[in-house]
């Protein structure tokens, strides 16, 4: 198993922010919006630099998504930004009617998703918000896995014409995807080449597939682990390579099993690969409050959870 | 500069040949929603043969340098789909595929097809307010000195995402924004003021911040002047709104005033009762 290190844990909503600044500079149509959580999205510098192409919109997520979609028109590329629960659910039928029917160029940029938000609780933990995102047409759904490729994906998603729903989230994670990486949309990413069982991990839970991959390793199984950063469109060529190889697959994702990764990958291999597949996620559950840690551990989201999922699933083949 | 500019005599003629068109397109699929489209026709009709700054062809989604118009209540889409192909959009016989299959003329305005003069979906209503303060903050970016205008229904003020929409735009100070409420005081279930009191308008949207007038929607003697005045009145750190009364199926007397033509098509008795009530003197129906 390859060997992954990173020099500091950082979030991933700061990645965003980052890349959002750099866009700033780098392209004059770049426009944002943000419902009153400037600072909990960390778009304080495209503010402060950028004050006449920044939008505060107030608690009016609704709102937020018609301004977006009416910004385009002229040439503008509005980035929204909002807690993931706050930028979907609330707001489903205005991305649908207004963004995603109308093909209007608007990238939704959502904090907070998942069950890592911690002590916030359930209101807060969306846990279905890549499911209804994926299931809108012309929806494109992004989940990068550390600071440094949010970053990158936050900079892509902008030269990409087209609705762009990017996921990320509060917690400190390690940063270990290079800082000069160019994000390729609907490209998976492979991190370790194995021939006994794919692991296939979107957003936080691709950290935990490398330390999933060192414990197989330890037991003597080769795995393969790709981040599959890109849930919709799917890679569907590198998943039907891999699982050709390997024969089992594992998926892992922050998000319920309903409508998430999971869904979308046994939707592919039923049709067009027939193959044991196990998936880490959440059970038709809601959250609740905790630390991150404890609720990945509860919510059966862990490290070994992962490893457990695997061996199901070679014991299957 | 719009690119009819016609007299109040030619406006009239205009309109009774497009309350013509609406009769006929409902009455041809018996479906679609003639009620509201008879009462805005007069404003549609003032609109694009009148009033707006455009260029029908080639249509230009991001209409820079043209004044741009938002459907909200998008499902009296048959009144305006009429006077796009009349004022040029596209040829007026596709008015015969209206709410077909294989359609570009959707039962609700639609981008997916590729229309001529649609530039956002609409008919889930309360979203259209949002959609054209963004494209007024957009031209105001953009430096185009040109105007947003957006109609709604009265009825679909009872969507919250309205509210919101007027808030921002009043705090925003957009003010190259002209909104009109059809004050036909209908909606599917009964009158207004039954289903869910909007009461004073005037008085909610001045308390939000607006520049408020009031036009009779069914009057070109007075319906354009008022558009005139709505005009004058931006570029004055307020968005502008227009409280519109129309009368729910003007022109067709026994559709008029009553919620009950909000979304019912006209049978063949019916309808032909109506072309007799919307003589033009040279008719061109599609």
């Amino acid at each position: 198993m390859k060997e992954y290190t990173y020099t500091e844990k950082k979030d991933t909503r700061s990645g965003f922010g980052v890349g959002l600044l750099e866009l700033g500079r780098t392209n004059p149509n770049v426009v944002a919006l943000c419902a009153d959580l400037i600072g909990s999205l960390k778009m304080d510098a495209f503010k402060k630099e950028f004050p006449e192409r920044f939008y505060q919109v107030g608690i009016a997520e609704a709102n937020m998504m018609g301004l977006a979609a009416g910004m385009t028109i002229g040439g503008k590329i509005p980035f929204t930004g909002t807690f993931a629960n706050f930028s979907t659910g609330r707001v489903y039928d205005q991305i649908r009617q207004s963004i995603a029917y109308s093909g209007k160029n608007v990238k939704i940029c959502a904090s907070h998703a998942g069950l890592t938000l911690g002590e916030d609780g359930a209101t807060h933990q969306i846990l279905e918000d890549v499911g209804m995102m994926k299931m809108l047409p012309h929806m494109t759904v992004i989940n990068p896995c550390d600071f440094n490729q949010t970053k990158a994906a936050t900079i892509a998603i902008a030269d990409y014409e087209g609705p762009v729903y990017l996921r990320f989230g509060r917690p400190a994670v390690p940063n270990f995807t290079p800082a000069d990486q160019k994000f390729e949309i609907g490209k998976a990413v492979m991190l370790n080449e194995g021939t006994d069982i794919t692991i296939l991990a979107t957003g936080h839970l691709v950290w935990k597939a490398i330390e999933a991959g060192h414990k197989l390793a330890e037991k003597g199984i080769n795995a393969e682990v790709i981040n599959i950063h890109t849930i919709k469109p799917l890679d569907d060529e590198a998943i039907l390579k891999s699982v050709g190889k390997t024969k089992c697959v594992v998926t892992a994702e922050e998000h319920q099993l309903h409508g998430g990764l999971g869904d979308s990958v046994a939707q592919l291999l039923g049709r067009q690969l027939p193959a044991p597949l196990e998936m880490v996620g959440v059970n038709d559950s809601f959250g609740e409050s905790g630390t991150p840690d404890q609720l990945m551990e509860k919510y059966g989201l862990s490290t070994d959870n992962i490893v457990a999922a695997a061996e199901r699933a070679i014991s299957r083949k | 500069m719009n690119p009819h500019n016609k007299s109040i005599d030619e406006l009239k003629q205009i309109a009774a040949q497009v309350r013509r068109d609406i009769v006929r397109m409902v009455h041809a699929v018996n479906s679609g929603h003639p009620g509201g489209s008879l009462g805005c026709t007069d404003y549609f009709v003032s609109l694009y043969f009148k009033v707006l700054n455009y260029k029908a062809k080639p249509f230009n989604m991001d209409g820079e340098g043209e004044d741009l118009f938002f459907l909200s209540n998008g499902h009296i889409s048959p009144v305006w789909y009429s006077v796009l192909a009349r004022a040029g959009f596209f040829e007026v016989s596709e008015l015969a595929t209206f709410r077909k299959i294989n359609s570009r003329l959707q039962g609700h305005p639609a981008t997916e097809e590729g229309l001529p003069g649609i530039r956002v979906a609409s008919g889930s209503l309360g979203q259209g307010l949002s959609v054209a303060v963004g494209a007024a903050q957009t031209k105001k970016l953009n430096k185009d000195n040109n105007l947003v205008y957006v109609l709604m229904g009265d009825g679909e003020l009872g969507e919250g995402q309205v509210w919101e929409a007027a808030m921002y735009a009043a705090h925003n100070k957009v003010d190259n924004l002209i909104a009109t409420v059809d004050r036909n005081y209908q909606q599917i279930d009964g009158g207004t003021e039954e289903v869910l009191a909007l009461g004073d308008l005037r008085t909610k949207f001045e308390a939000f911040g607006w520049h408020v007038l009031e036009a009779d929607g069914n009057n070109f003697e007075t319906l354009l002047p008022a558009l005139e005045d709505a005009k004058k009145a931006t570029g004055n750190g307020k968005p502008v709104m227009i409280l519109m009364n129309t009368e729910m199926g003007f022109g067709v007397d026994f559709m008029m005033g009553s919620h009950k033509w909000h979304g019912v098509a006209p049978n063949d008795e019916q309808l032909e009762i109506a072309l007799q009530q919307l003589a033009v003197e040279a008719a061109s129906d599609y």
